[in-house]
């Protein structure tokens, strides 16, 4: 028999410790939403047009997932073959490459109100498109990009060499080997960058309160402002008006963050399992 | 012969990798490179298909001819990667289905037709003796497999293009005696059709399966000839001290 010192307990303690006060918070939170916000669920915060009266939440639900998949459409190739060029194509020696991952790691520290100031001096300003989702989308690509280029380069980093050498050594060339080879054995991480991705796409208010806007309505085309389901959130508890509807707006926020990442889980499961 | 090796000096960077080698390979024969470790046996093994131009700093003096053409003039390094396939040290096999596994070759060089593939794949399997324990999984991944039939799935990719010439790095070195054992007699019966240079650490291997023997030394060739003669009556000392097990 092995004996336990009293260091063992110790650290034993803290780690249940640490474990447990860890879930309590989460648990804490979530339950302080839902019992806040789920009795306010009422129909009436679904209704198809936002008035003052109902502020309907479902005109921000759909433009948050236009402008997620926007930001998606624009951030994704961008990070994806940025991080294919730094790790297939470019040599050890460049420089260039050290110049990217520097930018990339700056990127991804800037706080997200300066996005927003970038974005309105840039799209909303500079460019003259206004308040608008596209502006809204370009500014939140920009935001998440460096993220899905570390995630994706680890990714392929961590694919082994020994596939690409199987590849090449039966005659495929390299763009071949790299799309039906490498990218392949690594979408289950380059998946998780995206998901996570799309968590601070769906959460982002101060990069999107100055480039989107807060219009309550439906977007009709990627010029107008709109307001996503974070921003109007956002604006129904600094009105004050409505707390209790902004409560609910959380919980149905919540949810649709929990089942983006349920739905991207099981996909990258999926992919795996078909490999 | 099939290949033609003159003169040849292999450098990564600075290092001198292979120094001066000349020999042919003949076809329908095994060749088999022994020598210790970091003697340069996989070095010269991986030029022959140019799988080295992957290496930066890699360079190359000297002609390696295969039927007559230079390999190194000819730009087009698919087409003679497709000609001389390559089975790795660890088995290598892509994770996907065995089909997929297979079929990546046929379908690089332009085979699109479903019938014509799932001969392909059925044939490669039979050929490299593990069709047997694949024909009713063909859609499970490959990496459900243990090592030895995925290096056996590894021959029978390398198969599938129909190449002419094998070259085998240390293809056992990871497998047990029994994997080891089926992987000779398969490269015995494969010997018939194809040319087969293998790089073994394992001298017993040499022995059993090749015709001929290149034995290396610190980038040197130190002796080349007929396998049975080479380890009956070396000509070298060097050669006699390393098959005898005195260094290496």
């Amino acid at each position: 028999m092995k004996k336990t010192k009293p260091s063992d307990w110790i650290l034993k303690i803290l780690v249940y410790l640490s474990a447990l006060i860890t879930a309590l918070v989460l648990l804490f939170i979530i339950l302080y939403i839902l019992v806040k916000g789920v009795p306010y669920l009422t129909p009436s915060l679904f209704a198809l047009k936002y008035t003052s009266a109902n502020v309907s939440m479902f005109p921000a639900i759909i433009n948050t997932l236009i402008t997620c998949v926007i930001s998606l459409c624009i951030a994704v190739p961008f990070g994806i073959f940025t991080a294919v060029y730094l790790v297939e194509y470019a040599k050890s020696t460049n420089k260039f490459v050290g110049v990217i991952r520097l930018m990339t790691e700056t990127l991804a520290g800037i706080p997200s109100i300066v996005y927003g100031l970038f974005g309105f001096l840039c799209f909303v300003s500079y460019f003259k498109w206004g308040y608008s989702v596209l502006a809204g989308a370009c500014t939140l690509s920009i935001m998440v990009m460096p993220s899905i280029m570390r995630t994706t380069e680890e990714a392929l980093l961590s694919t082994p060499e020994s596939y690409r050498e199987g590849a090449f050594g039966l005659g495929a060339g390299k763009l071949r080997t790299i799309f039906r080879i490498v990218l392949p054995a690594a979408a289950p991480g380059i998946l998780s960058g995206v998901i996570l991705a799309i968590g601070r796409i769906v959460g982002e208010t101060a990069a999107i309160i100055y480039t989107s806007g807060t219009a309550p309505k439906l977007m009709h085309d990627v010029f107008s402002s709109a307001r996503t389901l974070a921003v109007h959130m956002y604006a129904l508890s600094t009105e004050g008006l409505h707390m209790r509807e902004s409560y609910a707006t959380a919980v149905v926020l919540l949810a649709m963050v929990a089942v983006i990442n349920t739905v991207s889980t099981l996909l990258a499961k999926k992919l795996q399992g078909d490999m | 012969m099939k290949f033609d090796i003159s003169a040849v000096d292999l450098y990564y960077g600075n290092f001198h990798a292979i120094k001066n080698i000349s020999l042919g390979i003949a076809p329908q024969e095994i060749t088999a490179f022994i020598g210790p470790s970091g003697c340069g046996k996989t070095t010269l093994l991986k030029t022959l298909n140019r799988m080295n131009d992957l290496i930066e700093g890699f360079s190359v003096k000297g002609e390696i001819l295969l039927d007559g053409n230079d390999i190194y003039e000819d730009r087009d390094v698919n087409l003679l990667r497709k000609r001389v396939g390559m089975v790795f040290q660890k088995p290598n096999p892509f994770p996907m289905s065995i089909y997929d596994n297979i079929a990546f070759g046929p379908r690089t060089h332009g085979i699109k037709k479903k019938t014509l593939l799932d001969e392909i794949v059925e044939r490669s399997l039979k050929q490299a003796a593990i069709w047997e324990e694949a024909k009713d999984r063909l859609k499970k991944s490959a990496l459900s497999f243990s090592g030895g039939q995925q290096q056996r799935i590894c021959i029978a990719r390398t198969l599938a293009v129909e190449p002419e010439v094998l070259l085998m790095d240390e293809p056992t070195s990871a497998l047990d005696p029994i994997s080891t054992a089926a992987i000779e007699d398969l490269l015995i019966k494969l010997r018939d059709k194809y040319t087969i240079v293998i790089v073994t650490h394992n001298m017993q291997q040499a022995m059993r399966i090749s015709d001929k023997t290149a034995f290396f030394m610190l980038g040197e060739m130190v002796e080349y000839g007929n396998t049975e003669k080479l380890f009956s009556k070396p000509k070298e000392k060097k050669t006699e001290e390393y098959i005898t097990g005195r260094f290496g």
